[in-house]
């Protein structure tokens, strides 16, 4: 909405017609504090809470919101995208999870993605698109992986509404006193069928993955795409890995044609029993090399499902990027810096992208917060890290405590006790003082650490410090604590 | 070489006929010299060679952190030309301190392995490529068979492989005596620094065991700690220390130019 939104703890409604009334259609979490529920005549809304901001409901502007939503997901994170109106996607994210860690470091970022863009999304994983849509829209936890094989009995609790009927259905079971959907599985099919129709068998048929439900992806506008229809169908890997090579050079000549490389490139596999598999690769530049991206899909096709035989290849670059001819660097000039963008891509493809990284320096004193993480092909920063103290090799995840005994209020540690073992220090270098970073956080306004670098009497160098500074009581408990450890 | 192979040509050519045998008679094995010419003397060809793959680990409490020896590889690793890919599984490298020996964080790409077989597997991709400086591996257990794998690719390539043997255990420590296909294996313990004349810690001192070196001797070396090119420096005892400014001078910090992957 712009510069017109309201403020967030207005309380703000969406009204549009329902039949010849006019209803709430949605309401914001302000407004549901307040008791307001969708459904609600309009006029009895503006009657019980004056301060109700309504604003009409915009049904089409939201489906190609969502539209648009399942296009930037099927760049980002899976191949196949469709909408599941009217508030939600649907992801199939076999053979794309790896690329993001694991399902649920996948389902963490999709939605603190979205909570950037300042949207709150649930996001699940399960079975089938029915059980995954009851869970995210009926289920408690924001972000969950359902274990596969439990569909029955995670989705015994819900309500019928998580089921995608149409409400006289619901209303009609209502009557019945069946509100929940275990008890409506386990309900006789016949008569059922006999009274509301085939949908219910359907729906359930769907939510427990007893037939299939195809997922019709949204297409990106005008993609670089090949594909090639098999007379017999196919299934054996070697066969696959023949036309993956005899497809992957018609992509790159339709990319060189437009001056783009591939970021993402989707093989999706139609298979005769009419599923689609899928797999996606990613990589770290724009990429256009016939040899690299065939090795790249080959590398996958051991997730490749065939079943009864696929009879349909299609190749789509789903995301491109405009790649430039460069100049090589002539050997008169220097000597040119191996390319290992190959290399990043491969591993990559392998253990996930979040899982390939170098350290950057942060400017910050408190060593934890020293250094980030950034993509393996980043930009290089221009900034070090200070040299003036040494620093340890390893540095412990969470600073441990250790018994110490030292002399206040800024001498090293006489000796100290960690894991078990006491240790006599021979020498020490310190205190190096560090204090809180007050700017980010109101309980570090005061506090403060005494680093000291101790060598022990087998000549083992430790990091440690004192939480506090030795005479004032509030910079910190004065406990001492083993940070590091040096070579 | 030393004096006495050149005074015998019968051996040179019986050294030729055996790393003829060995598969790699078509390319002159180039090294990486310490600097240090103690441990150069004692190394086939001069110094660690390229092109191989080597195991370091830690002595005593180090097995299980690795801190010294991981300072010792990157100061390796600081030494080779182009990006270092660093392959761990549990992260617990603090980055600054591989700037401290001169391993810049632009140069160093970490591979964050979920299990060893992982870590294996990316070992090898990236000794395979041949466009790294070095690759080094944090890896528990090695067999035969994989380390094996290991040092074929490296000698394809050309690359260096170091393997950290860093185990969770110390009982699990003794898998170290367990034979291998890497060319040098080096064990490396903290020493107490050599005393100040003001409070304070010196400079760190290593006791470097070269435990196994394949056409080499084993022998023991007493070094003071990577400096902040990487470069070791030979422990001499306080008495003969003003000789210190002879021993460092002309030394290289890097390989030089060009000397790499000479492969026919």
């Amino acid at each position: 909405m712009g510069k017109d939104a309201p403020a967030p703890e207005t309380p703000l409604a969406l009204a549009g017609r329902e039949g010849r009334r006019r209803v709430v259609l949605s309401v914001d979490l302000a407004a549901r504090k307040l008791g307001l529920r969708p459904g609600t005549p309009v006029a009895k809304a503006q009657a019980l809470y004056p301060d109700l901001v309504l604003m009409d409901a915009d049904p089409e502007g939201d489906r190609l919101g969502l539209e648009k939503l399942a296009l930037w997901f099927q760049h980002r994170i899976a191949p196949i995208v469709a909408v599941d109106a009217p508030d939600g996607l649907v992801l199939d994210t076999t053979g794309a999870d790896h690329l993001h860690g694991g399902e649920l470091p996948m389902l963490k970022d999709m939605v603190h993605r979205m909570a950037g863009a300042g949207f709150r999304a649930k996001a699940v994983v399960a079975d089938t698109w029915g059980a995954a849509h009851a869970l995210a829209r009926y289920g408690r936890a924001p972000i969950a992986v359902m274990p596969p094989g439990n569909t029955a009995s995670v989705l015994a609790d819900l309500p019928l509404e998580a089921l995608r009927l149409p409400s006289p259905i619901i209303e009609g079971l209502a009557t019945l006193g069946v509100s929940r959907i275990g008890p409506l599985a386990a309900m006789p099919r016949a008569p059922l069928a006999l009274r509301f129709g085939p949908d219910i068998a359907r729906r359930l048929d769907q939510a427990f993955g007893r037939i299939g439900e195809a997922i019709v992806p949204v297409r990106p506008v005008n993609p670089v795409e090949v594909s090639r229809n098999f007379a017999e169908p196919i299934g054996a890997a070697e066969t696959i890995a023949r036309y993956i090579g005899k497809l992957v050079p018609l992509l790159c000549q339709g990319l060189d044609e437009r001056g783009q490389g591939v970021r993402r490139l989707d093989l999706r596999l139609h298979r005769v029993d009419s599923r689609t598999e899928a797999i996606r690769v990613a990589t770290a530049m724009p990429v256009r090399d016939v040899k690299r991206l065939t090795r790249l899909l080959c590398e996958k096709i051991e997730t490749i499902n065939p079943g009864f035989g696929i009879e349909r290849m299609v190749l789509i670059a789903s995301l491109a990027e405009p790649m430039d001819r460069r100049q090589t660097v002539s050997s008169l000039i220097a000597e040119e810096e191996a390319d290992v963008s190959d290399l990043i891509d491969t591993l990559a493809n392998r253990v996930g992208t979040q899982a390939l990284y170098r350290f950057a320096p942060v400017e910050s004193d408190l060593p934890e917060r020293s250094f980030c993480r950034v993509s393996a092909m980043a930009p290089e920063e221009t900034k070090d890290w200070p040299e003036h103290w040494p620093r340890p090799t390893r540095l412990l995840a969470r600073p441990e405590p250790v018994q110490a005994m030292a002399e206040l209020p800024d001498q090293p540690p006489l000796f100290f006790i960690w894991r078990g073992v006491r240790r006599k220090v021979k020498c020490a270098d310190g205190p190096e003082r560090v204090f809180g970073e007050w700017w980010k956080n109101d309980a570090e306004l005061t506090i403060a650490r005494d680093y000291f670098r101790v060598e022990d009497t087998s000549g083992e160098r430790f990091w440690l410090y004192r939480a506090g500074d030795g005479e004032h009581g509030e910079t910190g408990s004065q406990g001492w604590f083993l940070h590091g450890i040096f070579g | 070489m030393t004096a006495e192979t050149h005074k015998k040509p019968g051996l040179e050519t019986l050294r030729a006929a055996i790393s003829r045998l060995e598969g790699h008679s078509d390319r002159r094995r180039t090294v990486l010299p310490f600097g240090v010419r103690e441990i150069d003397s004692r190394l086939p060809g001069g110094g660690l060679a390229l092109g191989a793959l080597h195991e370091v680990a830690g002595g005593g409490n180090d097995a299980l952190h690795s801190a010294a020896a991981g300072q010792f590889c990157a100061g390796i690793a600081a030494r080779t030309r182009g990006k270092v890919l660093w392959i761990v599984t549990r992260q617990d490298v603090f980055a600054p301190s591989l700037k401290q020996v001169g391993l810049s964080a632009r140069r160093t790409i970490f591979v964050e392995a979920s299990s060893d077989i992982d870590v294996l597997a990316c070992f090898e991709e990236g000794l395979r490529h041949g466009g790294l400086g070095a690759v080094v591996a944090e890896v528990a257990r090695l067999s035969m068979t994989a380390s094996r794998r290991l040092q074929l690719a490296a000698e394809t390539s050309g690359s260096l492989g170091i393997a950290i043997r860093r185990w969770r255990r110390q009982t699990d420590a003794a898998d170290f005596g367990q034979p291998t296909a890497s060319v040098t294996r080096w064990r490396v313990s903290v020493l107490p620094s050599l005393p100040l004349p003001v409070p304070g810690v010196g400079r760190p001192r290593w006791l470097l065991e070269l435990i196994r070196a394949r056409a080499g001797e084993c022998a023991d070396f007493e070094v003071e700690a990577c400096d902040a090119k990487g470069r070791l420096a030979p422990y001499i005892p306080v008495a003969d220390r003003f000789s210190l400014p002879a021993a460092l001078a002309d030394r290289p910090d890097q390989e030089a130019v060009g000397e790499r992957r000479t492969r026919a």
